[in-house]
């Protein structure tokens, strides 16, 4: 009886993987031996003890979760010591070539093996886009945190008086930046006590229908909260676009300037600043 | 039946309320609380929702009641303390509950209850306590 | 929609009002498995509550399915309501802003749309509506 191609792939292990190193080696010159020997050997010892006949044509079956995660931590680590994506996808297809050349030394019916050499490719060819996948989730993954910093750094909330927060937007205001803003201010209002928000615009290049919404949605949260927005920072071109495109802003407070909102804010909280008897104090 | 507790505070009638609202539970809080109103001629009406995570439609339309029946009974009303995350979930659904008045917390809530009061009955409010 | 995998499944029975409460415990439950932040989690939640009060109101009562999703990506919650009631004649008017049939804000769907990441409703007049969200952990 003709042995099948798994049984014989389980039992050339030690033949593969020999093979498969000296593949990596030959393809790198860089290659560090003890570090990618242990990766490689868990990699290919579980890869072909999951690997049966019935699942040698299923790319997605169940045995192989485990070695697509083995892949994954591979792939993760390989990324953050610098190895290129392609480095890492050579390593798969060093691997199907290995696997492939032992077979073919045993299978002796070409159809038979041309059969299960498609099979084992499709699996493998499978894994290697895995570690693209890795790689590339690595480097989304830089972005975004890099992302949350630079959208923190870009909306500080200020307490400018007692019961007075000042909030200086800086750039695009897009629905995603919108609910960070909001987020932040509503949970400042919260925590300082503030009955007042002035947010300013000035810092915000272009205004139109869909950033008013935005501005409007702010404003409606921090009314539910029991607090009042003023919006300074109008300059005049913004003031003709709001027109000019039927934005309805009359249910908002609006101010040119963070000063004249300040003063409104005052006004609206009862205070008045005085001038105390004598000159300049310059400590 | 679970009833939601209403506390009398003087001139104030106080809800607070930590549980989800379903339906029999609201319709009891409304005529408790005109009820009460009316029984200890009370002037203002405050409700705490700090405790409140999720506000859907249905709750919107009880505090928006509220609102109207206290008024309609002679007395002023303020929801306080709702959580970011309400709000910003209201306004998205396109519920603002206008004509319902907000404050931060039960404080602010009551100076609030104060000064509509003091407006409701034609005399403005003056920190120094004289009444014109 | 996009295509998912399912982590997790659980299927709950509306029949009364008092099945709401549970119910979005379960869900918030899911949400928090999921990890999902705060104010995705009020808005699912919140979502939730105005689907599952649609389903008693107008539907009869129903079923909901509660599922952990993945698409690829990241994880997400999906939601399934399923109801045997009258159906729904016209969908497109009833995605429409300011649309009501019962007493409620008219704000129903389009505004539970707002809160979700994905959003479908199928209706067969006299056979029964089937409205399935989904909201991404950081969608």
């Amino acid at each position: 009886m003709e042995d099948n191609s798994t049984q014989i792939l389980k039992e050339k292990k030690d033949a593969i993987l020999e093979l498969w190193i000296s593949k990596q080696m030959a393809e790198d010159s860089y290659f560090n031996a003890e570090d990618q020997k242990e990766d490689s050997e868990d990699f290919a010892n579980a890869f072909l003890s999951a690997l049966n006949e019935s699942n040698i044509d299923d790319k997605d079956a169940k045995g192989f979760e485990k070695v697509h995660d083995i892949l994954m931590g591979i792939s993760v680590s390989r990324a953050k010591r610098g190895f290129s994506p392609r480095e890492t996808g050579v390593y798969m297809f060093t691997f199907k070539e290995a696997l492939l050349e032992i077979l073919s030394k045993d299978v002796s019916d070409p159809v038979k093996l041309y059969e299960d050499s498609l099979k084992i490719s499709k699996i493998i060819d499978n894994m290697a886009i895995l570690t693209f996948e890795g790689y590339i989730k690595g480097r989304e993954d830089v972005i975004s945190r890099q992302t949350d910093e630079i959208t923190e750094i870009s909306t500080p909330v200020i307490r400018v008086w007692d019961g007075v927060v000042a909030l200086p937007i800086i750039g695009t205001l897009d629905s995603a930046r919108t609910q960070v803003v909001m987020e932040n201010l509503l949970q400042q209002i919260v925590e300082t006590g503030s009955t007042i928000a002035i947010l300013d615009i000035s810092g915000v290049p272009a205004v139109d229908s869909l950033v008013a919404q935005h501005l409007i949605k702010t404003v409606s949260a921090t009314r539910l909260l029991g607090a009042e927005c003023i919006i300074s920072g109008i300059r005049p071109e913004i003031a003709q676009i709001v027109v000019h495109l039927g934005i309805d802003l009359s249910n908002i407070i609006t101010k040119s300037t963070l000063a004249s909102a300040l003063q409104t804010a005052f006004n609206m909280l009862q205070l008045e600043v005085h001038k105390k008897k004598g000159n300049f104090i310059n400590n | 039946m679970e009833r939601i507790p209403i506390l009398k505070m003087g001139d104030f009638l106080l809800v607070t309320i930590q549980v989800d609202l379903y339906d029999q539970l609201a319709e009891n809080l409304e005529s408790d609380l005109v009820n009460a109103v009316k029984k200890h001629n009370s002037k203002g009406v405050l409700i705490d929702i700090s405790s409140v995570s999720i506000i859907d439609s249905f709750m919107g339309r009880i505090l928006g009641n509220i609102g109207v029946m206290s008024r309609i009974m002679g007395a002023q009303s303020v929801i306080v303390g709702m959580q970011p995350a309400v709000a910003m979930t209201l306004v998205e659904l396109g519920l603002t509950l206008t004509g319902v008045a907000t404050a931060l917390n039960v404080e602010k809530g009551m100076e609030l209850l104060r000064s509509k009061i003091l407006l409701s009955e034609g005399q403005s409010y003056d920190h120094d306590n004289n009444t014109e | 929609m996009i295509m998912t995998t399912i982590l997790n499944k659980q299927d709950f029975v509306i029949i009364r009002e008092q099945d709401v409460v549970p119910f979005r415990n379960q869900v918030k439950d899911a949400a928090v498995k999921v990890g999902m932040g705060i104010l995705n989690q009020t808005k699912l939640i919140t979502a939730a509550s105005e689907l599952v009060r649609n389903l008693l109101k107008y539907g009869g009562g129903g079923t909901v399915e509660i599922e952990t999703v993945s698409n690829g990506r990241e994880n997400g919650v999906r939601l399934r309501f399923s109801d045997k009631g009258p159906g729904i004649k016209d969908v497109d008017l009833a995605m429409k802003d300011g649309y009501s049939t019962g007493k409620s804000l008219g704000l129903g769907l389009p505004g539970t749309k707002r809160l979700v990441n994905e959003f479908d409703i199928q209706s067969t007049v006299g056979e029964g509506t089937t409205v399935t969200i989904i909201k991404w952990k950081n969608g």
